[in-house]
């Protein structure tokens, strides 16, 4: 009860304060303009005369992901460090688990609105035809999780340093880690070489392999766990460092 | 209050601080000196459960800051150095916000946030970005953080430093007054808050206590402690060291100053004969004009030196001059 009204509290901070900062308005419009761009003019939309959104809207998210989500993760804990508050922060009779679900969850939190603005999308698709909203629906929410998870690992890397440039380019190489390990193109490559078992190892690994089940429609807690063991995985992680630290 | 005992903290093969043992009780105000570097902020730390120590332990109000590290920080307030505070909030919002996560809600955080910020006067700055305050206020308002749930136990890391004067002299008020209700240990390295502020002090150099003590304690260990400054003329140097070594208190002397007509001269005394210096002197010197006789209380800062500095020249400079009896 008492963690949950602590978790409640940074989480409010936290939000706060990114909208006292453009970063948040910047962000949100960025993703926005490039949802429309991809999906109406690079994804063929209106010329794939189906009613839909997996092609054209979410194949491009762990794309979109890969630079956005490292930008709104990689202030968290390097900021903290910086400006010498971390002191503060983790010297407050809530402990070091609190602060790091806090964090999490209001970038989390702030990430799904940036998701729910593309509504007008799906407000088109119905417009135009009689898509499956179900799978729309399932599309959202498994892109939401692979937000959390990329968010989570920069958490890792915004934890390691107090630069926040750094914490981006590092946490933008392991995330591309994770798209790549299922792209289609690394996935025939490896197939040349590696045998059928390391392959299947290497793809079962990819947030691309994983977000596809949900893009059809699909929830399959196989899937669910994935991305919610890479997130909890990863806030574990956090947590280690931060406490490396501060052991000097 | 607070139970620091054999505390280590190793930095790789460096050791920071380096088994130090004091406690602090409600109505104490303890000063801790030392030089740059000599352990004050990793103690600090420490104490505050920031940083595990290497060895030994910690207590705040009988609670262990590692194994119950939740229910000491509940009755610590913090002021780290540098004070550091979230500049995208406004002093209200950063206050609110600590009280929050501090427990209080609803009407005791509104009055919480309200009294400190009345005790650090911060009302003109309340709705201002954390960001665009000078340093003063800023620290203040760090400050205003650190006493925003009225705790037992107060950790205030160099509370004075960025402060003009007028402010230095509120804050040190304001922990004198703080201090008669709870325990507090702040560091500084000026010498003068140890004697505005503190009840007690303690020096550490390297990571290890080197004194220990009131700040009346503490300058009696000062070379000049119970000498006497006495300066008078129509009278030659010569003749009033000659004069002055006769007497049967005086261990030796050093002349401070010599003008035409003038001589200024700091006698030491033997031991035992505290008290009795100024007035064997002011016997001696029937027929000479005293300008000033004082004892001397001792200075901090020849302490502080003598203490820390060992090797080097951290005598005072007179000595040079001295002349020597016995």
């Amino acid at each position: 009860m008492n963690a949950w009204a602590n978790i409640k509290t940074i989480t409010k901070r936290e939000l706060a304060a990114y909208f006292s900062s453009p970063l948040a308005y910047i962000f949100i419009v960025i993703f926005l303009l490039l949802c429309g761009f991809f999906t109406f003019m690079v994804g063929g939309f209106f010329e794939r005369g189906e009613a839909s959104l997996v092609r054209p809207f979410f194949d491009w998210h762990p794309w979109f992901y890969l630079f956005l989500v490292p930008a709104v993760g990689m202030r968290l804990w390097a900021e903290e460090r910086r400006v010498g508050t971390l002191e503060l922060l983790l010297t407050m009779p809530i402990t070091t688990w609190q602060a790091i679900v806090g964090k999490f969850l209001a970038s989390w939190l702030f990430l799904a609105l940036a998701l729910a603005l593309t509504f007008p999308v799906v407000m088109t698709v119905n417009y135009l035809g009689t898509p499956d909203n179900g799978v729309i629906f399932c599309g959202y929410i498994g892109s939401w999780l692979m937000a959390g998870a990329y968010l989570a690992i920069s958490c890792i890397t915004s934890a390691m340093t107090r630069t926040q440039v750094v914490s981006f380019i590092v946490s933008v190489v392991v995330c591309l880690f994770f798209i790549l390990a299922g792209f289609p193109p690394v996935i025939n490559m490896l197939e040349s070489w590696a045998r059928p078992w390391m392959v299947d190892t290497i793809a079962s690994f990819s947030v691309i392999t994983h977000f596809e089940g949900f893009q059809k429609g699909v929830l399959d807690s196989r899937d669910i766990i994935f991305f919610l063991s890479l997130i909890g995985f990863s806030l574990f992680t956090t947590s280690v460092i931060l406490r490396t630290h501060r052991a000097g | 209050m607070i139970k620091v005992h054999n505390l280590a903290k190793a930095f790789g093969a460096k050791r920071a601080v380096d088994g130090i043992s004091f406690s602090v009780e409600r109505g104490e105000v303890l000063g801790f000196l030392g030089p740059n570097g000599a352990g004050k902020s990793t103690t600090m730390r420490m104490i505050t459960g920031f940083i595990p120590p290497t060895e030994g332990t910690v207590s705040v109000g009988g609670f262990d800051v590692v194994e119950n590290s939740i229910q000491a920080r509940r009755l610590i307030g913090y002021l780290p150095e540098n004070a550091p505070a979230y500049t995208d909030m406004t002093v209200f919002g950063f206050l609110s916000f600590c009280a929050e996560i501090r427990g209080l809600r609803g009407d005791a955080k509104k009055k919480a946030v309200q009294r400190a910020v009345e005790m650090c006067f911060l009302e003109s700055v309340l709705h201002q970005s954390v960001e665009t305050l000078s340093k003063g206020y800023r620290h203040r308002t760090c400050f205003a953080q650190s006493i925003i749930h009225d705790p037992d136990v107060l950790v205030l890391d160099e509370p004075t430093d960025g402060l003009d004067p007028n402010q230095k002299h509120e804050v040190r008020g304001l922990i004198r007054r703080m201090g008669e209700k709870k325990a507090i240990i702040f560091s500084t390295h000026i010498l003068e808050e140890v004697d505005a502020a503190c009840s007690r002090a303690i020096i550490i150099d390297r990571g290890k206590i080197v004194a220990n003590g009131t700040p009346a304690q503490l300058r009696q260990k000062s070379e000049s402690a119970g000498a006497v400054t006495l300066r008078v003329s129509g009278v030659t140097a010569a003749a009033l060291n000659q004069k002055l070594t006769q007497l049967s208190t005086v261990k030796r002397t050093a002349i401070l100053n010599e003008e035409t007509t003038r001589v200024t001269v700091r006698v030491f005394p033997r031991a035992n004969v505290n008290g009795m210096l100024a007035s064997s002197i002011a016997d001696a010197a029937q027929g000479w004009h005293i300008e000033e006789l004082h004892t001397e209380e001792g200075r901090l800062d020849d302490v502080f030196r003598n203490i820390t500095m060992p090797d080097t020249e951290a005598k005072p400079v007179t000595t040079e001059k001295s002349t020597t009896a016995n």
